[in-house]
């Protein structure tokens, strides 16, 4: 009997069950995504995901989009805040599947100023979210979507 | 792998203006194929940028962010020749990070 041979085999034996244990909860790969947050629908819980209390409506946020979006697939945003030590910037999209659709951490020295696309599959109140000094403020605005951007 | 990303680094006044993007399919996983079968969600979960080993941005992202995605930012420090690096990661593990030079 070849001991080394058996050896081997039971070496690949456990290596190839810890891959596949390992594949079996992909979320633990990634664990900085916050899947709690990405999975909730309402603004309430989106808040609570992150950590926080109930968020209070501030008019030194401001969002830049297109009133009247032609196309859902792609709507630009232009989120800025003008509160002091905005830690996290939020877009979260009322009638979307799921609310949160991304979540911006601002470190020191970073402007709190973004500018991305989203998708929106109807007409729907845009909300976005900041998190400054530990407090979740947030301001809305309703975009218009003449065709969807969910494949229809 | 997937393609390069395009990264513009320019100075916008003492602030460095970040523009990314980013070619991915972002599949939200709520669409159907021709025989109705579900195409599984694949989307970019997260994305960091750097500046001289800094981290200038850090965001999470879900499915609603739009295929191909932009995205721009800009912060404060940096000075042209400087590097700045974008590094993106999807729901399959796959990663691609890129750099530019700011100018």
């Amino acid at each position: 009997m070849n001991s080394s041979r058996r050896e081997m085999l039971r070496g690949s034996a456990v290596l190839g069950l810890a891959v596949t244990a390992g594949l079996l909860k992909p979320g633990s790969a990634w664990a900085d995504w916050n899947k709690a947050a990405f999975d909730t629908k309402t603004l309430p819980d989106v808040v609570k995901a992150l950590g926080g209390a109930t968020p209070a409506e501030s008019n030194l946020i401001s969002i830049t989009s297109p009133d009247i979006a032609e196309n859902g697939a792609v709507v630009p945003f232009t989120i800025e805040s003008k509160l002091p030590k905005t830690e996290n910037v939020a877009i979260l999209i009322e009638k979307n599947p799921n609310i949160l659709a991304a979540n911006f951490s601002i470190p020191d020295g970073t402007q709190p100023w973004v500018n991305t696309r989203v998708k929106m599959g109807q007409t729907s109140s845009v909300i976005a979210l900041v998190k400054a000094d530990g407090k979740f403020y947030y301001a809305s605005k309703e975009v218009k979507v003449t065709l969807g951007g969910c494949g229809g | 792998m997937a393609d390069p990303m395009k990264i513009r680094a320019t100075m916008a006044g003492d602030k460095v203006e970040v523009r990314v993007l980013m070619a991915h399919e972002m599949e939200t996983g709520q669409r159907k194929d021709a025989k109705g079968a579900v195409i599984p969600a694949w989307f970019i979960q997260n994305v960091t940028a750097t500046h001289n080993g800094k981290t200038v941005l850090s965001a999470e992202w879900g499915p609603a962010v739009s295929k191909n995605p932009f995205l721009s930012f800009r912060f404060s420090g940096g000075k042209p020749g400087d590097k700045v690096q974008i590094t993106w990661t999807d729901n399959h593990g796959d990663k691609r990070t890129d750099e530019a030079t700011i100018t």
